[in-house]
């Protein structure tokens, strides 16, 4: 077989892994309750979990939703839901298919791309995410006062920061994703945890500054923090700027160290992963069943 | 650590042990050169960790169009010895080729080549249907659509589940979950598949259609090739045309079933139900001239001996010794070899036995 040929055959296997784990992964996560009971839930979720932000806020600062505080916290939190989602609809398919479906052993002898499977399966997360970031952006411009002026959204920079974005964090997933091929069932949470734990050091909710020093330098290592002020930047505009961390950065500056963040973090994935599979071969974990 | 330095050891620095491997690859559909698997099992504390040895030595040839069975215990290394070949886990020591490929070096060659079914195990996407999940992984496989769903109700047809299509398949038993299963093996129509256990679980008329569809499947064309592991004694005298007969990862023996039992054409082979021995006097009838082996069924209350004779004029010792200890002998029959008797001469017991003993040692 010719080098274009083999090329040709790879692609195409991705893209069939891809678009069949999207088909399946969309199944599973839209089709557990009737529709009308998943579209509440998919709008109740996230404004549950504003809500409780914004309550938290309100009585700290006696009401000032008015501070260019507001919307930095609220359009970090709003996006925020792509990291816990994405990285974990990716490395939550590695133990549903294990423990739950037992059919991992056939996906990986199936003539597919397993990452990208896995990537796949994160799809439908990814989309039930778009919707609520999108729920909670309406919401906070509804009722809350967050201004977003649509005729001065740099819309460029906004589709490009969310491509970059969600590549990154797909890449975080799949690193994940290695993690839970060596990891029992009771990994179920990992994607959460790390979700969570990345919440403080990536400036969701308040700037770097706050951190303790010996901490800092984490959230300047992880992509997240470039992406959320990309968004920040690229929605609300000279707000976003008002706080001290990256307002040295301009935007290309900060695309560029997100883009070069985010290659970093497709190497470490690709080396991790198949670092991963390869002890669970060796360790006998690929169909792994711990009766839960 | 010192598993994978022996794998290295036998593989890349004696490169001379598998010279001729590379060879061989070609002419053989499943192909294993001294296959090895232990398992590293942690205790409580690390002082405590011990190691399974669950294949050992495995020398197979096997070659296209044949159907080829497993048989042993639950727990003798078939499954080990699948999962290797279907490039799930990695061998501790030796090489193994399915369809020409290395299963190590170049699983994603082996990959498309292959399939294969569990049995006993209730797996698939409970809240797609049997069609949508039939076809998802024939989809995998680069099946064109149409030509999917023609199978797919080809195979649904012959395994009694075509009224079912379009059920979700959470909403089937587990025996008719295993239908959809063995459908999704076939579907793809494999170079070689990997039947593990295939009838576990299925009631004896889908076990039979099953068994009658597999044998179809080889016959059909000379390039299939089955490797299906058992250890019902029957399925594999009907169905393989050659059986290796393993036991705590080793395999014993291997040959056509008849050849097998020609083994024991000299010795003579009794059948005796008794009153209940409660797992006595075994030990007193091994001893006695004559006798090669004996094995113990209870069953229901009733006691079944299986005796291995070396002359057929032992079994009056034996009659004599039970009617003395006030055995009650309650049917006597003589009868041919079976791969039962064939796996107690090698084995020392029969695999219910060996499963028991297994059970009992935890």
């Amino acid at each position: 077989m010719s080098t274009t040929s083999q090329i040709r055959a790879s692609f195409l296997e991705r893209w069939r892994s891809f678009r069949l784990a999207t088909w399946l992964g969309w199944q599973i996560e839209s089709n557990w309750a009737d529709p009308f009971l998943f579209a509440i839930y998919s709008l109740i979720k996230p404004l549950a979990g504003t809500a409780i932000l914004v309550v938290m806020y309100s009585i700290i600062t006696r009401s000032d939703f008015a501070s260019p505080v507001f919307p930095y916290i609220y359009l970090g939190n709003a996006f925020y839901m792509y990291v816990g989602q994405v990285m974990t609809g990716i490395s939550w398919a590695v133990i549903d298919d294990r423990e739950h479906y037992k059919t991992m052993k056939y996906m990986v002898i199936a003539p597919l791309h397993f990452p990208t499977y896995l990537m796949g399966r994160g799809v439908a997360r990814f989309i039930i995410a778009t919707i609520s970031v999108f729920v909670t952006l309406l919401f906070g411009v509804l009722f809350l006062g967050v201004e977003i002026d649509l005729a001065q959204v740099d819309w460029l920079l906004f589709i490009a920061s969310m491509l970059v974005g969600v590549v990154m964090l797909a890449m975080m997933g799949l690193i994940l994703a290695g993690v839970m091929l060596l990891l029992a069932h009771h990994s179920w949470g990992i994607g959460e945890a790390v979700a969570g734990a990345l919440y403080l050091f990536s400036g969701a909710i308040f700037p770097l500054e706050v951190l303790p020093p010996a901490l800092r330098p984490l959230g300047f290592l992880m992509p997240v923090t470039y992406w959320l002020e990309l968004l920040r930047r690229t929605l609300v505009g000279p707000v976003a700027q008002a706080f001290p961390t990256l307002a040295a950065l301009s935007n290309l500056q900060l695309m560029g160290i997100l883009l070069g963040l985010t290659l970093a973090f497709a190497l470490l994935a690709s080396f991790s992963f198949r670092w991963c599979m390869r002890l669970a071969r060796e360790r006998g974990l690929i169909d792994l069943v711990t009766n839960y | 650590m010192k598993l994978l330095d022996d794998y290295y050891t036998i593989t890349l620095r004696q490169p001379n042990k598998f010279a001729n491997f590379r060879r061989k690859t070609m002419d053989f559909a499943i192909l294993s050169e001294h296959l090895g698997r232990v398992y590293k099992i942690r205790g409580a504390k690390k002082a405590e960790a011990k190691q399974i040895i669950a294949l050992q030595d495995v020398n197979l040839e096997i070659r296209p169009g044949e159907l080829f069975g497993l048989l042993g215990p639950n727990g003798a290394g078939k499954t080990t010895l699948i999962k290797i070949l279907t490039t799930l886990l990695a061998p501790t020591s030796g090489r193994a080729c399915v369809a020409g490929f290395d299963v190590q070096k170049e699983a994603p060659k082996v990959r498309p080549r292959i399939n294969m079914v569990s049995g006993g195990e209730s797996s698939g996407y409970g809240l797609l249907t049997v069609r949508e999940n039939l076809w998802m992984f024939a989809q995998f496989y680069g099946i064109p659509s149409r030509q999917a769903h023609q199978r797919i109700d080809e195979l649904l047809a012959v395994v009694g589940l075509a009224d079912r299509a379009n059920s979700k398949s959470s909403d089937l038993s587990t025996g008719l979950r295993q239908k959809m299963n063995v459908v999704r093996g076939f579907l793809t129509d494999p170079d070689v598949l990997f039947l593990d256990e295939p009838t576990l679980g299925l009631d004896v008329g889908a076990s039979r259609e099953v068994r009658r569809f597999v044998r179809k499947w080889v016959d059909d064309d000379p390039t299939r090739t089955i490797l299906l592991t058992t250890h019902y004694m029957v399925e594999a005298d009907e169905l393989c045309d050659r059986v290796a007969i393993i036991n705590q990862g080793k395999v014993l023996a291997c040959d056509a079933p008849a050849t097998l039992k020609q083994r024991l054409q000299r010795e003579a082979i009794f059948r005796m139900q008794v009153s209940p021995l409660n797992g006595s006097g075994l030990g007193a009838l091994q001893g006695l001239p004559g006798v090669r082996k004996v094995s113990l069924h209870e069953q229901n209350g009733a006691s079944t001996l299986e005796f291995i004779l070396e002359r057929e004029d032992a079994i009056a010792a034996v009659v004599n010794a039970l009617t003395a200890g006030e055995t009650r002998i309650l049917h006597l029959q003589k009868r041919e070899p079976t791969l039962e008797d064939v796996f107690v001469d090698l084995v020392g017991r029969s695999i219910e036995e060996v499963e028991r003993a297994e059970q009992a040692e935890g």
